[in-house]
């Protein structure tokens, strides 16, 4: 398709609806996969796409899933996820996906249908101000009110979604420019002269760091999703970085698999549920070098007790994100991959002997050796714990994608599932969104067919999406739903049990659907398991079925994720064993 | 923000300054120019941002100033901690159609004017005293009736808030004032 377009001579002009100018720039950009749901607004373009080859469509249920999905299909492929939507509701169940795209840095282009350009403003059927709406939580949008503007602003949108710190685009399109004739440019020479975000570090901060970790005595990497969104060789470079110093690897949740989980110094996940040696090696450090995170609150715990005795180096593609939330000595402005690369390069240049790194691993392994992640686990009921710790040992030798909801059983994966590359695991960190899983694994399964593809899920954040199960069977998606069924919004009743004194206000599940019933309805398998001694071969089970599974795990109600900073605490201030309830003082019951 | 209400420093002496206890910092006045290309939402994007978050703006001007480039120069006064002052800047940068941000009040070129317009009503002794401040402050009367004026004042706003504060027990009636405008003193752009 790409070759096509661009063999054509620039010079020649094409004239076309606005809608094949759509799919005619969806082509050139490469797009094979796109997500939407039919409306009055985009029939246009849905007739454009009905004489198309090339373009596989992913019909969803609801367009927030389609969002969802193009969110996880983005995550895992480096791609821009692509969807489809109508105007006014079309648009407002975008703006979830829209906001969490924007959060986790994921590119994706949106396209709107609107109402007719002469109805804008009348509250016509189905009109809602959608560039007004979706302002503030997408990178860019576009209201196209010329159908010769059409095609660049579309190829702009793409430029947009995937360079700098990437986001979610939306390009809204009226109906009569859709049926309006224009002219179809391509994608060569597009640019937006005021936009124009800084790729390449400063040699002199480049220097500046090497010069900290000439001296570095107890230095950490801590990493982020900025290295996944910067591609495979940003991965592949913190590696060979790790290689040649030794330094300790701590991820934020974006991060996971940038840096393999099986490796001697990988620290475990950083912030309010990761690792006791992550976070103490955190707090203790005398050089932090950041990677492509952002010091999110979930991460730092108290500020004014984050790594108190460290130098800071931040290496980030969006200058607002360097001393935002905490104070760096040097900030470096880069692609991940651009910066690690050049550090590498001056390390390497450096023939001075390094300080001896041995007792800081000593240190290290004190810490390690406390083994935060011990459960007590129970031969009578799942736990959480045990079921994602099976799920990972049938499954690691295969090409598996994670993808989860959000709550504990998210933490759970986040814990006890180990990622050796990048772009394998997608979650919803920033934002947060209950339903982004089951959605997002069907993104997933649409750029990897033959892989296997688990939802790793909670019984309450999967009923907000659950529809999307009739998605994956329709396009033939075989993705495995493993629901962490504790029959409870559990973390929410983890911290009503920590913060408000075991008043357990409407997070209990009530009327749960019977989900292998559900599954069946649906055109999935179903599979039921509450006997540890049954889950390996139930999960087998569910691995081996061609099409898409929902697994209701049942598993201890009362389970706690642990370990935990509680809100306001530092990070060598952690819960290890239980919660006793006194653990969140007067400041940190004010914050999330 | 999570820091505030415990921000003592660990125990130990830190070698590098991260507790930001931003309530020690001094709030400050700054005026910048932000330079925008013109196109339909701009304006929402940049405002949008302040209200969105929790930054002032104390004063705001929006023209188009170049129509071939469709340039716009969005001058905003704002007040914050230096901490917020320079997150005001990065976080405008990452709009897309904002092009530059040029601070006013850090470089000791800028210059700051607005322009007013003031009306003014009564008779007798009041009337000629409006008059007469009025050409101190060498404003123009651009319009004028046997009861009333209204003067055009351009200057700082200082100036032109210590003119309506004169005015106030003169019959002052009403004020309309553009907010700041600001360029920088030579030859140099931006």
């Amino acid at each position: 398709m790409t070759t096509d377009t661009k063999t054509k001579p620039a010079a020649e002009t094409l004239t076309m609806t606005g809608a094949e100018i759509v799919i005619t720039a969806l082509k050139e950009q490469g797009v094979e996969v796109m997500f939407g749901y039919p409306g009055g607004a985009v029939l246009p373009i849905y007739d454009a796409l009905y004489n198309s080859d090339g373009i596989r469509h992913i019909l969803v249920r609801h367009e927030q899933g389609a969002g969802h999905a193009a969110e996880g299909y983005a995550r895992t492929t480096g791609k821009p996820g692509v969807c489809l939507v109508t105007s006014g509701p079309g648009a407002t169940n975008m703006v979830t996906p829209i906001a969490d795209a924007m959060m986790d840095s994921i590119p994706m282009v949106v396209l709107t249908g609107q109402v007719p350009t002469h109805l804008i403003g009348t509250d016509a059927f189905q009109e809602c101000d959608t560039t007004g709406i979706t302002r503030t939580c997408a990178k860019h949008n576009y209201l196209v009110t010329d159908v010769n503007q059409l095609a660049r602003t579309l190829h702009e949108a793409f430029l947009i979604a995937k360079s700098g710190r990437p986001g979610p685009v939306v390009v809204d399109i009226p109906k009569d420019i859709q049926f309006a004739t224009g002219t179809y440019v391509g994608k060569e020479g597009v640019h937006k002269p005021s936009y124009h975000p800084t790729t390449k570090p400063h040699p002199d901060a480049i220097s500046a760091t090497v010069d900290l970790m000439m001296h570095a005595r107890r230095p950490v990497f801590y990493t982020g999703g900025g290295i996944i969104n910067s591609g495979p060789k940003a991965s592949d470079l913190l590696r060979e970085l790790q290689n040649v110093t030794g330094y300790p690897v701590t991820s934020t949740l974006m991060g996971l698999g940038a840096f393999p989980a099986s490796h001697p110094d990988w620290l475990g996940m950083v912030g309010m549920h990761g690792s006791f040696e992550a976070n103490n090696a955190m707090h203790d450090c005398d050089l932090m070098i950041c990677v492509g995170a952002r010091f999110d609150d979930r991460v730092t715990g108290r500020i004014d007790a984050f790594s108190p005795n460290s130098k800071k180096v931040h290496i980030d593609i969006d200058p607002s994100s360097v001393n935002k939330i905490v104070r760096v000595d040097i900030p470096v402005i880069a692609d991940c991959a651009e910066a690690l690369a050049a550090i590498l390069k001056e390390f390497k240049s450096r023939k001075a002997k390094k300080p001896d790194l041995k007792p800081w691993r000593q240190e290290i392994d004190i810490w390690r050796a406390r083994k935060c992640f011990t459960y007590a686990n129970s031969d009578s009921v799942i736990k959480p714990q045990h079921a994602v710790e099976r799920l990972y040992e049938l499954t690691r030798d295969r090409e598996t994608y994670i993808t989860t909801e959000v709550g504990q059983h998210q933490m759970w994966a986040a814990q006890f599932y180990h990622f050796d590359e990048p772009n394998r695991w997608m979650t919803s960190g920033g934002l947060g969104t209950m339903g982004y899983g089951l959605p997002a694994a069907v993104g997933v399964q649409a750029a990897h067919p033959d892989a296997l593809v688990i939802d790793i899920a909670g019984e309450a954040s999967i009923q907000m999406m659950t529809q999307e199960l009739s998605t994956a069977v329709q396009h033939r998606l075989p993705v495995k739903v493993f629901i962490l069924n504790n029959e409870w919004m559990g973390m929410v009743r983890q911290w009503q049990e920590l913060l408000h004194g075991e008043r357990y206000s409407h997070s209990y599940s009530e009327t749960l659907p019977d989900f292998v019933k559900l599954a069946e309805a649906m055109g999935g398998h179903g599979i039921r398991c509450d006997n540890p001694a049954e889950l390996d071969d139930k999960i087998r089970e569910m691995i081996d079925h061609p099409g898409p599974v929902l697994f209701d795990c049942r598993v201890e109600k009362a389970e706690n994720c642990l370990p935990m900073i509680p809100s306001g605490s530092a990070h060598n201030e952690m819960i290890l064993g239980e919660i006793k309830g006194d653990e969140i003082g007067e400041a940190g019951k004010g914050l999330v | 923000m999570s820091d505030g209400s415990t921000a003592t420093p660990p125990a130990g002496n830190p070698k590098s300054a991260y507790f930001l206890s931003h309530e020690d910092e001094a709030v400050e006045r700054r005026t910048l120019a932000v330079m925008v290309d013109n196109e339909p939402g701009v304006l929402a994007r940049v405002v949008g941002l302040f209200s969105g978050r929790g930054y002032n703006i104390d004063s705001l001007t929006v023209a188009e100033v170049d129509v071939n480039e469709r340039r716009s120069r969005i001058t905003i006064v704002t007040q914050g901690t230096p901490h917020i002052l320079e997150q005001i800047e990065a976080q405008l940068l990452r709009i897309v159609p904002v092009e530059q941000v040029i601070d006013i009040t850090k470089s000791k070129r800028g210059i700051e004017r607005e322009l007013a317009l003031i009306k003014v009503a009564g008779k007798g002794e009041a009337r000629v005293e409006a008059l007469r401040i009025s050409q101190i402050f060498r404003a123009n009367v651009i319009d004028t009736t046997n009861e009333s004026f209204i003067f055009e004042l351009t200057g700082a706003s200082e100036k032109i808030t210590q003119f309506v504060d004169l005015m106030r027990p003169l019959g002052l009636v009403e004020v309309s004032r553009t907010g700041v405008l600001s360029i920088k003193r030579g030859k140099e752009k931006g």
